[in-house]
């Protein structure tokens, strides 16, 4: 059961809403200049992502308004919640041990040179060590 | 739709005739409440408006006028006295009142909301067959609905005078939360039976001496 976040009335579970498949799919701008094969494109055909999904969802048994949601279809985890009609927001970072490579990275160049090889270097001692650490874990 | 309903001037009413949506349980209500622990009847026949228009524009001013206020946001009531607010949505109301409110029995409630709405963006829809009204009143009445609905009911979250669009027993309502431990629960005519049923199929374990 997810627990959704909705704008108008906080969270609320899963099952009062409902599911409106893809955002940010736009109307033909000029509809009757379409073929068969590109109307039935947009009509039916959507991305089948993995990993963050912008999709439209409506509560349907509280506030009845639509909105968007940027859902990480792997994982179930919200990342935005958004109004209908706005762009979708910056994917965050897409894996956790590359976005701490790229501060790494960032801060070390901010006082030596060189900035790509201190970054590809220590994303690759960044990678070992959770390497080293997973099986680890796995043995515990 | 409006000029079907008008007022019968003439013909004399038999109000004996309306049928309740829960009109049959009426019996099981009264006999399967536990007195002073969880209480469960029905209050039918409620006026009741749906209301949209946008609270900002002069319109929805005029509409507030009339109802004593538009409620701003989600588990908003507003208006004194016997007339309320419920808010549903952000340009969406439900206005509930008593019986005699409604104009088939001479009330100028719905008439006022027309007027004030003009012909500005919005609606004024009679609703009063739409939904009925379920009151449960006690110190369990709390756990009872604790059994089907998902909301955090505790008093410190939950306040008196909140409503919210929720699910009980997997039917879509609105609970009102009236008093410290009264609620008002109106689900759509259809699925009245269903939810009575329900509710007090949820009551019936107060009426045996609780099990230490
Ligand atoms: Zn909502």
């Amino acid at each position: 059961m997810l627990l959704i976040s909705c704008p108008n009335c906080g969270s609320r579970d899963e099952t009062e809403f409902h599911y409106g498949g893809q955002a940010h799919v736009a109307y033909p701008e000029n509809p009757s200049a379409l073929n068969d094969r590109e109307w039935a494109e947009f009509l039916f055909y959507r991305d089948n992502t993995k990993g963050a999904f912008a999709e439209r969802w409506l509560h349907s048994t509280g506030c009845r308004q639509w909105f968007n949601m940027l859902r990480d279809t792997v994982t179930y985890e919200i990342q935005a919640v958004y109004p209908m009609g706005s762009p979708r927001p910056d994917t965050p970072g897409p894996a956790p041990e590359s976005g701490t490579a790229s501060t790494a990275a960032d801060s070390t160049t901010t006082g030596t040179a060189a900035p790509k090889i201190s970054g590809t270097s220590i994303s690759g001692t960044s990678t070992s060590s959770t390497s080293t650490t997973a099986p680890e874990g796995a043995t515990k | 739709m409006a000029e079907t309903a008008a007022p019968a001037t003439t013909r004399q009413k038999d109000l004996s005739l309306r049928v309740s949506p829960a009109a049959q349980l009426r019996a099981a209500f009264e006999t399967d409440s536990v007195r002073g622990l969880v209480e469960l009847s029905e209050v039918p026949f409620l006026t009741m408006v749906g209301l949209r228009v946008n609270r900002n524009s002069d319109a929805g001013q005029r509409v507030a006028s009339v109802t004593g206020g538009l409620p701003a946001g989600c588990g908003g009531v507003a208006g004194p006295g016997s007339t309320s607010v419920l808010w549903l949505g952000p340009e969406e109301f439900l206005v509930v009142a008593p019986t005699e409110a409604h104009e088939s029995l001479g009330g100028d409630l719905i008439q006022a909301l027309r007027e004030a709405l003009a012909d500005g963006e919005g609606q004024v829809v009679d609703l009063s067959a739409n939904r009925t009204t379920f009151e449960l009143t006690g110190p369990r009445s709390r756990a009872v609905l604790e059994k089907g609905c998902s909301l955090d009911l505790h008093p410190r979250v939950l306040k008196a005078g909140t409503a919210l669009s929720t699910e009980i027993g997997n039917i879509p309502v609105v609970l009102w939360k009236t008093g410290e431990d009264t609620f008002r629960i109106f689900p759509r005519a259809s699925f009245a039976d269903f939810l009575g049923r329900w509710l007090l199929d949820a009551m019936r374990e107060y009426a045996s001496p609780e099990v230490p």
